[in-house]
């Protein structure tokens, strides 16, 4: 048996997915989002999370899914990796579970139209479903960013 | 051992024993028998002498030694307390106190203590008690009468009053009296010698005080100091007349020994006679004395603490916090139009603003922590290109935000070092100038309004302008047709831009094209900017623009749609409003006539991408006039909301490098509103 990991699932575009809960801060309800301009589309902007300006992406958008209108079930993960704070907007949060590291697959090239390098590994989970465990730092690679940038402003 | 890693905690140690070597001395004297306050009093001397024998201080250890050696001999029943042994170990106490302050102040604790030492050691040896009864009585006045150690006798006034009697041909006098032994009511004799005294002349000062007398605070002699136009020999023969005087002494007094009473012989905080003469008080009153002692010795060790940046930058945050529900509260009694409540809230804006002013200042650090560096930088610098050079560092006591002082260091020294290299030339063309051999450059750093200003003036060969146009046009950063165009403020810039370097050789100190660029880019990310001011063959002149803090800034809220934003104040010249017809297309850039320029205009709602805000609709459009160093430009905008104290915060390092937006704030409606960077507004 590997080690326990407590994870928060949360679901985006229908898939399930984790991020570890130490990375985690908070989880908020959509709150006023103030955009920055000349930042990517999946930037939305930034909020006031209790006095310190976050900024929030979106995740759909930020693994180019098609994005969608926030809902009522819309929440915002802040997750902190390597000194950079950023909210999440996902679809809905549900739940902490425990899972097995040992469980956890190196993901297949493409999970649910996500691609492989922003994963960390697919867990199957007890019942059946997959759950998709995210690689945080390159999520929020900043490089990438840029070159993203840089190719939208040529296009 | 480096010594200095204990240093403080020895000096505070150190008044530590003291001030318990004092308290027990006194409450020793109140109580000459209780053998269990010697054993104290013992234990701190030995400590005492151990910790300033380790640190060196050897005139402390030895003196204390002999104190020791009189204690030990107390302690051990085998020599009585008497006023002369608590005389001269308080003398003693007094020096080791004046040692330890000169420690304080950096010095090195050393006092000529051998008189008395060999007073303890007389103790010791038993050489004074055979005397003690006359010598006592005879050393007293003599003690009274002389400035003791560390004491100065006459303050400021009583000196002055002296002096100008003198000078208007009255005596002066110093008189010690010492009454009899078996005088019964001495005050009352103390009196009549007053009395008599008063007769004579006016009584400037009297050691002990005249309220001390009168309550026979002293032991049988006292000493005063008058103003009379009596002679000498007739006061003393007048004072002797009354009954149970011992005796008189008079010396009568020229400028030069009052001056001598009116200094102190070693500097020496509050004084305090060391005769047994203020027994009785002493000991009545010892908790007091003590603590109007403690300060003195602990003053120039505590007057500063020590406190983690990181607690004030969370004093800093909880502040901002607070300043952003004053903003809001404002809002709120604006909106509610209460008396009451606006009047409390605008004096809670009074008390935080100076509370601002507060944690601003906690911030602050001399840029001096920055230039002392550089002397040393120069004097290298000059001596590996064998140039002659000066460098005068003037306001080296103004202050900056600690986070700027972090950042300042290395644009100044690219700005130094580039001064000295390319600015300050070789003695013999200085020489073929004109101007003495040696260069001077000046670094200068000021207060102007919300702003400092760090200069750095060298008299060397100044810029040439047609080295820089070719050099620009060579790398490809202008073209020579836009070069031919340029006033010469904007061919100095040039020498900011990337990869330029006028430099005909690459030399070690700067030069290889990286530096100023990188210097200007430093400066701007402060929230500063860079200007150069040139004169051929004269010198060339940096300054270099900051603000005063990071923190806080004054910024004028502006609406664009549905969003809002903040400028700073500080690159705001004034605010207009302009007519579409105003706005003339030359060259394909919107321009408008405004104060005699024509200035370019620019569209913040195209800018940021505003997503439902368009200039291009309004007839007319209110518009912020703003500066970057001498070009202007009217910024269009929405309309204004008004100015605020805005507090600063970052967009977060995921976010960090969005030129036009330099951060963010959080308005009083909890709402975050973007900072607008000027500077990269104007091209």
């Amino acid at each position: 048996m590997g080690e326990e990991l407590k994870v928060i699932v949360f679901s985006l575009a229908g898939e399930q997915y984790g991020i570890e809960v130490d990375k985690v801060r908070t989880i908020e309800r959509m709150m006023p989002v103030t955009r920055v301009p000349k930042t990517p589309p999946f930037v939305k902007g930034v909020i006031n999370l209790r006095g310190v300006v976050t900024p929030v992406i979106d995740l759909r958008g930020r693994f180019g899914l098609p994005e969608a209108e926030t809902t009522e079930n819309s929440r915002i993960i802040t997750v902190q990796v390597n000194d950079i704070e950023v909210g999440f907007i996902v679809d809905s949060a549900n739940d902490v579970i425990d899972i097995d590291s040992d469980k956890i697959e190196a993901p297949p090239e493409v999970v649910g139209g996500v691609k492989a390098k922003y994963l960390r590994g697919v867990a199957k989970l007890d019942d059946d479903r997959l759950l998709i465990m995210l690689n945080l730092v390159e999520v929020l690679n900043k490089d990438e960013i840029i070159q993203l940038e840089q190719l939208g402003s040529e296009s | 051992m480096d010594m200095n890693a204990y240093l403080s905690m020895f000096i505070d140690e150190s008044n530590d024993h003291l001030q318990a070597l004092n308290e027990n001395l006194l409450r020793l004297e109140n109580s000459p028998d209780d053998l269990s306050i010697v054993q104290d009093i013992f234990r701190s001397a030995h400590t005492l002498k151990g910790m300033s024998a380790t640190m060196g201080f050897e005139d402390l250890a030895h003196l204390t030694h002999e104190m020791e050696n009189v204690l030990d001999l107390v302690r051990n029943g085998k020599l009585k307390m008497d006023s002369h042994i608590f005389d001269t170990l308080f003398r003693g106490l007094d020096a080791l106190e004046s040692m330890v302050r000169d420690i304080v102040g950096g010095g090195t604790g050393k006092l000529d203590v051998s008189e008395l030492v060999g007073q303890l050691r007389k103790i010791v040896s038993g050489e004074y008690t055979a005397a003690a009864e006359t010598v006592a009585a005879a050393e007293a006045p003599a003690g009274t009468g002389t400035p003791q150690a560390g004491e100065a006798v006459l303050d400021q006034f009583q000196y002055s009053v002296l002096q100008q009697s003198l000078g208007t041909g009255h005596r002066v006098y110093q008189a010690v009296v010492t009454l009899r032994g078996d005088c019964v009511l001495k005050s009352a004799r103390a009196y009549m010698v007053f009395n008599v005294l008063e007769q004579a002349g006016e009584v400037v000062k009297s050691l002990p005080s005249v309220q001390d007398i009168e309550q026979e605070k002293f032991d049988s002699s006292f000493t005063v100091f008058l103003i009379s136009q009596w002679a000498a020999d007739e006061l003393k023969k007048r004072i002797e007349d009354i009954s149970e005087i011992e005796s008189v002494h008079v010396t009568e007094l020229d400028a030069e020994a009052l001056s001598a009473l009116s200094k102190p012989s070693q500097p020496s905080g509050p004084a305090r006679p060391a005769d047994g003469q203020d027994k009785p008080k002493a000991a009545g009153s010892a908790p007091a004395g003590a603590a109007d002692r403690r300060p003195a010795t602990g003053a120039v060790a505590s007057k500063t603490i020590r406190v983690d940046i990181e607690r004030l930058d969370v004093l800093m945050n909880l502040f901002s916090e607070l300043l952003i529900d004053r903003v809001r509260l404002e809002q709120l009694a604006s909106e509610i139009k209460s008396a009451e409540l606006t009047e409390t809230v605008e004096h809670m804006a009074r008390i935080s603003a100076d509370l601002q002013n507060i944690v601003l200042k906690l911030r602050m650090v001399p840029v001096e922590t920055v230039f002392n560096r550089f002397p040393r930088m120069v004097r290298d610098l000059a001596k590996s290109l064998n140039k002659k050079v000066d460098l005068v560092i003037t306001g080296a006591e103004t202050e900056l935000d600690r986070t700027v002082i972090d950042e300042i260091g290395d644009p100044l020294v690219h700005l130094l070092r580039n001064s000295v290299d390319h600015g300050i030339e070789p003695p013999e063309k200085r020489r073929e100038a004109g101007k003495p051999e040696t260069g001077t450059v000046h670094l200068r750093a000021f207060h102007s309004g919300n702003n400092v200003f760090i200069e750095i003036e060298d008299d060397g060969g100044g810029i040439r302008r047609d080295k820089v146009l070719a050099t620009a046009v060579k790398r490809g950063i202008i073209t020579e047709e836009q070069g031919k165009s340029m006033t010469d403020e904007e061919v100095y810039m040039l020498i900011f831009s990337p990869g330029f370097s006028t430099a005909e050789q690459v030399s070690d100190i700067s030069g290889r094209g990286v530096g100023l660029d990188v210097v200007k880019s430093k400066i701007n990310s402060l929230g500063g900017s860079v200007t150069v001011t040139s004169e051929l063959g004269k010198g060339t002149v940096f300054s270099i623009q900051l603000p005063l803090t990071l923190s806080i800034i004054s910024a004028m809220l502006i609406k664009l749609g549905s969003e809002k934003y903040a400028i700073p104040l500080s690159s705001i010249m004034e605010t207009t409003i302009v007519k579409r017809s105003q706005i003339h297309n030359i060259h394909g850039s919107a321009m408008i006539e405004f104060r005699g320029a024509i200035i370019p205009v620019v569209s913040l709602a195209e800018v940021l991408d505003s997503p439902d805000y368009d200039d291009r609709r309004e007839e007319e459009c209110e518009a912020v006039i703003i500066r970057k160093g001498d070009k202007w430009a009217a910024v269009l905008v929405d309309d204004f909301l008004g100015q605020s104290d805005i507090v600063l915060k970052s967009l977060g390092k995921y976010l960090s490098g969005y030129s036009v937006i330099s951060g963010a704030t959080i308005l009083g409606d909890g709402q975050v509103a973007l900072i607008i960077d000027p500077n990269a507004l104007i091209k």
